[in-house]
């Protein structure tokens, strides 16, 4: 019996840090979030992509490394940690599993090889399975879609679109497509890129199995919340870090903050909240690949649960850092934001609670 | 990530649920006066809860590492064991092996620090629940800030003469023995001049008196000691060691404070309980507003199970680092068991504030009572404040609040 992560899971996972810390310093997020610096951003995405991050979950026989889940969010702290600004939930979790799950072999074989040798990235737009907002819709029949998807994940630079309808009926489509506009929406956090995507009768490639059954759809969205949860998980170890760090440092009273309990206690209060998600997100994860029965009411818990704590370390850390955590300066606020719209990207946790409660037929 | 415990476990496990078919149904003819864990209905076969404590040594269900020589079962330390006791007993209620202080906190205590009479002496009675113990460490003046303790001990002619006062002793009324923090050298620094002693309940002098606490059902005492006097080879440790010997046993006390799996079948509970309870017509699991707390709460729980396999994890693989997981067991378990009760309380409204024998009573008042005393167990043991003093100074490197001049 163990329970935790692998020496190979930490050692990615730490490589994936480092990385982010030579590559993505504060400057260059900052300056990514700005809208400039698009070649760095690029560099920094490549670079990842070295380290396997796109290949991660596709199987061997189609050239990926085949690795499970538990593997992927280990990662997903990482990244979450370095609020680093590539795709990774959409392109490189959901699309691939989405594929495996749902695709027939001679789609696997195209879509997959060609993922693992980085010829095409797909953005995913899932959003009205699970929660249409501003009357958004998506009708797919013979072989065309039409409609509008909003919160497209990842659709930066992407070269294909995966969607599915409100059946979980998942299909490709081409991003140039004739028919085909994308308009970018500006959330609070731009590390990450979401979309609105208009279509207009555009040729789809349907995913076989999923005209028949929702196991694509289900798989898919149950990885990418776990990889959320991981993801928010990491940029709250991450806050958490850097409240204590500021509280040795920080002097008022003459004594440093952090010798006051009211201070001491606020940063024990996020230890003892978040140091159970790492498990129960492991755990989510662990489900995922090895008792997929259980894995959809994991994957709703482990992501309503850690959005609500990390919301509240979200706030806790910037109020450590007193006037300077609201500042931009301090930067703080990259965390906090990303938090924020983690909570809210495949599901709120007030949606996925009462998922929950679905699922054991309450 | 495994979360296998392999053939040989799974061997075991159906060992002991024969084991529990067995017994099924077992009772004590003398429940009244032990401290139990639970109560169960009066079915099936009556024995003695020291025959009982036999029958577990005997099997390795019980005192697993104690040596034989000192009445235990002689075998490996095992915790995967243990657990599928644990939690095969539960399933099947059979009752579990008698616990109190003196199992869990003085044995492990002695089998590290005492001599080779005292093990002798005391640890097979204790085992058999021949001796029951209390702990005499909380004092009026010292509580959080234990080390303050002026319960005071001198040696006089070859015998120690204790005077003083301990509170929150729970089973003093029904205990052959206190092991007790006395301060025993006056002028040494405040840690250094406490001695770890074991007090006779029957010696003269001492005073038991009920301290009722806010469930109202009989738990703890005040013990007052007017010139009690004991053979100076009472004690554990040398003198003035008695805080160290005392926080071997503190460690004991807050690993063993809350069950997470007690507290997933709790939520299990009442769920069945939301099914059944209705509100003008409506259950109350059909209520959104109670759905998403129930939700909420089943996912904290769901967390901190996940942290207790972790924590096992680590006693069962050396080298992996899990510090912090361990140290916040007691505040999150103490806290989310009593906001799970306190939930339960609020959803049944008028109803939930139901207790003792009233009509309309639900669950024989156990969702108030377990409000209540987790509250308690929110506070012993190191309130929750102490609790984040400790993560925050030990598990964060946080400095210590300086010390306030003259006071």
């Amino acid at each position: 019996m163990y329970f935790g992560l692998s020496e190979d899971q930490v050692f990615f996972q730490e490589n994936v840090s480092k990385f982010l810390k030579n590559q993505a310093d504060l400057d260059v997020i900052r300056s990514i979030s700005e809208g400039k610096s698009l070649d760095t951003q690029k560099e920094i995405h490549s670079g990842l992509v070295n380290l396997g991050l796109s290949s991660l979950l596709i199987p061997e026989e189609f050239g990926g490394l085949g690795l499970d889940l538990l593997f992927a969010t280990a990662i997903s702290q990482s990244l979450g940690g370095g609020v680093a600004p590539i795709a990774f939930a959409g392109s490189y979790v959901m699309a691939p599993l989405a594929i495996v799950y749902g695709g027939n072999q001679k789609q696997k074989e195209k879509y997959l090889t060609q993922m693992s040798n980085n010829l095409i990235r797909i953005g995913v737009g899932f959003s009205e399975y699970f929660g249409a907002r501003d009357s958004s819709a998506i009708e797919i029949k013979n072989n065309k879609i039409s409609g509008r998807s909003l919160f497209v994940l990842d659709t930066k630079d992407a070269s294909h679109l995966m969607f599915s309808d409100s059946d979980g009926v998942i299909g490709l489509i081409s991003a140039n497509s004739p028919g085909v506009e994308i308009v970018k929406l500006i959330t609070v956090d731009n590390t990450r890129s979401f979309s609105e995507v208009k279509l207009n009768n555009v040729d789809i490639d349907i995913l076989e199995q999923t005209v028949s059954h929702k196991d694509a759809i289900n798989r898919a969205i149950d990885a990418g919340r776990i990889i959320l949860a991981a993801d928010s998980v990491g940029a709250s170890q991450r806050l958490i870090d850097k409240a204590v760090e500021y509280s040795k440092e920080r002097k008022q009273f003459g004594r440093v903050i952090g010798s006051f309990q009211a201070v001491k206690h606020m940063c024990a209060e996020m230890v003892a909240d978040l140091e159970p998600c790492y498990s129960l997100v492991w755990h989510a994860a662990h489900c995922f690949d090895n008792s997929p029965e259980e894995s959809r009411l994991m994957a709703c818990h482990a992501k309503s649960h850690v959005s609500e704590i990390s919301k509240i370390i979200a706030k806790k850390a910037t109020e450590v850092h007193g006037g300077m955590g609201f500042t931009d300066l301090m930067g703080v606020h990259y965390w906090f934001k990303r938090i924020g719209v983690n909570r809210h990207t495949l599901g709120a946790p007030e949606l996925l609670r009462e998922e929950a409660a679905k699922i054991q037929n309450l | 990530m495994d979360l296998n415990y392999g053939e040989k476990y799974e061997n075991f496990r159906k060992e002991v649920q024969e084991f529990c078919k067995e017994w099924e149904g077992v009772n004590f003819k003398d429940s009244s006066k032990a401290p139990l864990a639970q109560d169960y209905e009066a079915t099936g076969i009556t024995i003695s809860r020291s025959e009982w404590q036999s029958i577990l040594i005997k099997k390795g269900y019980f005192a697993r590492s104690v040596p034989k020589d000192y009445g235990g079962f002689g075998g490996e330390s095992d915790i995967i064991k243990s657990r599928i006791i644990a939690s095969e007993f539960s399933n099947a209620k059979i009752p579990a092996a008698m616990g109190g202080q003196g199992i869990d906190m003085l044995v492990p205590t002695l089998l590290e620090l005492g001599t080779e009479e005292q093990k002798k002496q005391y640890i097979k009675p204790t085992l058999h629940g021949e001796i029951i113990w209390c702990q005499g460490y909380s004092e009026p003046n010292a509580g959080s800030d234990l080390a303050s303790l002026q319960t005071k001990g001198e040696l006089v002619n070859g015998n120690w003469v204790i005077n003083g006062q301990k509170i929150w002793t729970s089973t003093a009324q029904y205990s052959q023995m206190m092991f007790c923090l006395v301060r025993t050298e006056p002028d040494a620094q405040k840690h250094a001049g406490i001695s770890y002693l074991l007090i006779p309940m029957d010696t003269p002098g001492i005073e038991i008196r009920p301290l009722v606490d806010m469930t109202l059902k009989p738990g703890f005492n005040e013990v007052f000691f007017t010139d009690v006097t004991i053979p100076e080879e009472n004690i554990i440790g040398k003198r003035g060691e008695g805080w160290a010997v005392a926080n071997a046993t503190l460690g004991h006390e807050r690993g063993s404070l809350t069950d997470p799996n007690a507290t997933f079948n709790r939520v299990n509970f009442l769920i069945d309980r939301m099914k059944e309870e209705q509100l003008d017509g409506v259950r109350l699991i059909d209520i959104p507003v109670y759905r998403d707390k129930l939700m909420s709460i089943q996912a904290k729980v769901m967390a901190f199970q996940s942290n207790s396999l972790r924590v096992l994890s680590s006693k069962l693989n050396k080298g992996q680092d899990t510090k912090i997981a361990g140290m916040i067991q007691k505040l999150v378990g103490t806290e989310l068991r009593h906001e799970l009760e306190g939930f339960a309380i609020d959803i049944m409204g008028e109803i939930g504030t139901l207790y003792e024998d009233s009509p309309h009573l639900r669950d024989s008042g156990s969702w108030q009572f377990l409000y209540m005393y987790y509250l308690g167990l929110i506070i012993g043991g190191g309130t929750s404040q102490i609790q984040k003093n400790i993560i925050s100074e030990r598990g964060l490197g946080m400095p210590r609040e300086p010390k306030v001049q003259g006071v």
